[in-house]
């Protein structure tokens, strides 16, 4: 199937989302597509905040069915969450249940003030109650398959189709 | 022959001993540790990985540290911590040890933390327990304490990070420290290039030569260009054992002061598992200078064992 380029879905994102950006707004990617999705949203919008990058491993409701994933990273939220805007970031948005568990993370290192979520590609087929405030595009992907962002080495991203892990 | 201490996927099912844990494990473990360091830096220091399970803290053996830190550690996964004082308990009752596992396991203990004056016991209940239950040895006789070798690698790791240039010496009673087993094993896994122990003959294992370790016999020629020095504690029945004349003589010859210290790289660090002889194995001027990091391997020491526990309680 034919993917949409994701560095023009980037800029259309970017544009789409600065009008909401405060000068208080705390960029958060959960890694690893939405952190490099989110390391340009940060760039462009020029935040004094620096970047917060979210592994949620320590969150993911599959833990007891597939285990602590191999190569976990730390976290990083170098600001205080408290009663600040957070611009939530990821890839894709699929099941919802990324997003939960990146929620709840957050909430263990403060009260915001209020989280929005912009995605780069929505895939649809929620399992939780969790919708985009902003998302680059809608793309209905066969079951089985994997929709996740690649970086290459000139730091250009672009999207892939693999065939999913079975869990 | 099959690896007690993994399952038939090679994950971790039990930790017993750093002795024949797989290189991949080890790395596994020190890295999941790093996450969880940026954990216990937070407001909140807890994650809910572990939520609904119960672990059963059995010390045969007193250790007051060791015990809170795998308290604190299964607490921050958000388990329940049952903690037996089992010298008022059972054994001294006269059940047998197979018999108290049993009576946890009824109560659905999901894990054991065990430390045992007998090396072997925590093996002996690995074989014994129920496939979805999981033993961590906190300390088993003169064998392994595998959570306190893993600790001291991930601090050597923190602030010397590549263990394949890193000359490590480990000063002491060799002889009974399961510590120092636990950390040679680890470290000789890791690629560490150079481990060198010191000690006086009567404390050092006949075999010592077999972990792959240098042996020297004093100071001068044991911290010469070190980066890493580990100190072990003297336990107070050595002192006044047959195997040394006498603690002050010991501190003479063994003990680290800020002149025998100045013998190894100018940027090696202190360490020690604790709890400290100052004055015999370690001056107070080294145990609270700028190389100690004695105090950083407690702290770390709660992640690497949250670690330990998240890598195990997922099946």
């Amino acid at each position: 199937m034919n993917l949409p380029d994701a560095e023009q879905l980037c800029t259309d994102l970017i544009d789409r989302v600065r009008p909401a950006i405060t000068p208080d707004t705390a960029v958060i990617g959960i890694r690893t597509g939405g952190a490099w999705l989110a390391e340009r949203l940060h760039a462009a919008f020029a935040l004094s905040t620096p970047l917060g990058i979210l592994d949620i491993s320590f969150y993911r409701d599959d833990y007891h069915r597939s285990g602590l994933h191999n190569n976990v990273q730390p976290s990083r939220v170098p600001f205080a969450v408290d009663d600040r805007p957070i611009l939530l970031v990821d890839d894709v948005l699929f099941t919802g249940r990324t997003i939960r568990a990146a929620m709840n993370e957050i909430f263990d290192y403060g009260r915001p003030a209020r989280i929005d979520l912009a995605v780069l590609v929505d895939r649809g087929e929620r399992q939780l109650p969790i919708s985009a405030t902003w998302s680059g595009t809608s793309l209905a992907v066969p079951q089985g398959r994997l929709l996740r962002l690649v970086r290459n080495d000139e730091g250009q991203l672009s999207l892939r189709l693999s065939e999913a892990k079975a869990a | 022959m099959k690896n007690p201490q993994l399952d038939a996927q090679g994950r971790l099912q039990h930790l017993l001993t750093t002795e024949g844990l797989p290189k991949a494990v080890m790395e596994q473990i020190l890295d999941t540790a790093a996450s969880f360091v940026g954990v216990t830096e937070r407001d909140v220091k807890k994650v809910p990985l572990l939520r609904g399970k119960s672990v059963f803290n059995l010390f045969f053996e007193n250790s007051t540290r060791t015990r809170t830190t795998f308290e604190i550690a299964a607490k921050r996964l958000s388990a329940d911590v049952i903690n037996l004082n089992i010298s008022t308990s059972s054994t001294a009752k006269g059940e047998s040890l197979l018999d108290t596992i049993d009576n946890l396991s009824a109560m659905h203990a999901d894990m054991f933390v065990v430390r045992h004056a007998q090396s072997g016991a925590a093996h002996l209940i690995a074989q014994h327990v129920a496939s979805h239950v999981h033993v961590i040895n906190a300390g088993d006789g003169r064998h392994a304490h595998p959570t306190q070798g893993l600790l001291d690698a991930y601090t050597i790791r923190h602030y010397k990070q590549d263990f394949t240039r890193l000359t490590v010496a480990i000063v002491g009673d060799v002889l009974h420290s399961r510590v120092a087993r636990s950390l040679i094993h680890a470290l000789t896994t890791l690629g560490t290039p150079e481990v060198r122990v010191i000690g006086p003959s009567t404390l050092l294992p006949t075999e010592v030569g077999r972990l792959g370790v240098r042996v020297c016999r004093d100071m001068r020629e044991g911290l010469a260009g070190a980066d890493v020095i580990v100190m072990l504690r003297l336990q107070n029945e050595r002192m006044k054992g047959p195997l040394l004349p006498s603690a002050q003589e010991y501190a003479k010859s063994y003990g680290l002061t800020p002149e025998k210290l100045a013998l190894a790289k100018p940027d090696a660090i202190v360490m020690h598992p604790g709890p400290m002889n100052r004055g015999v194995e370690i001056d107070s001027a080294v145990a609270d200078g700028r190389q100690s990091v004695i105090l950083p391997q407690v702290t770390f020491g709660i992640a690497v064992r949250m670690a330990v526990m998240s890598l195990l309680g997922s099946h």
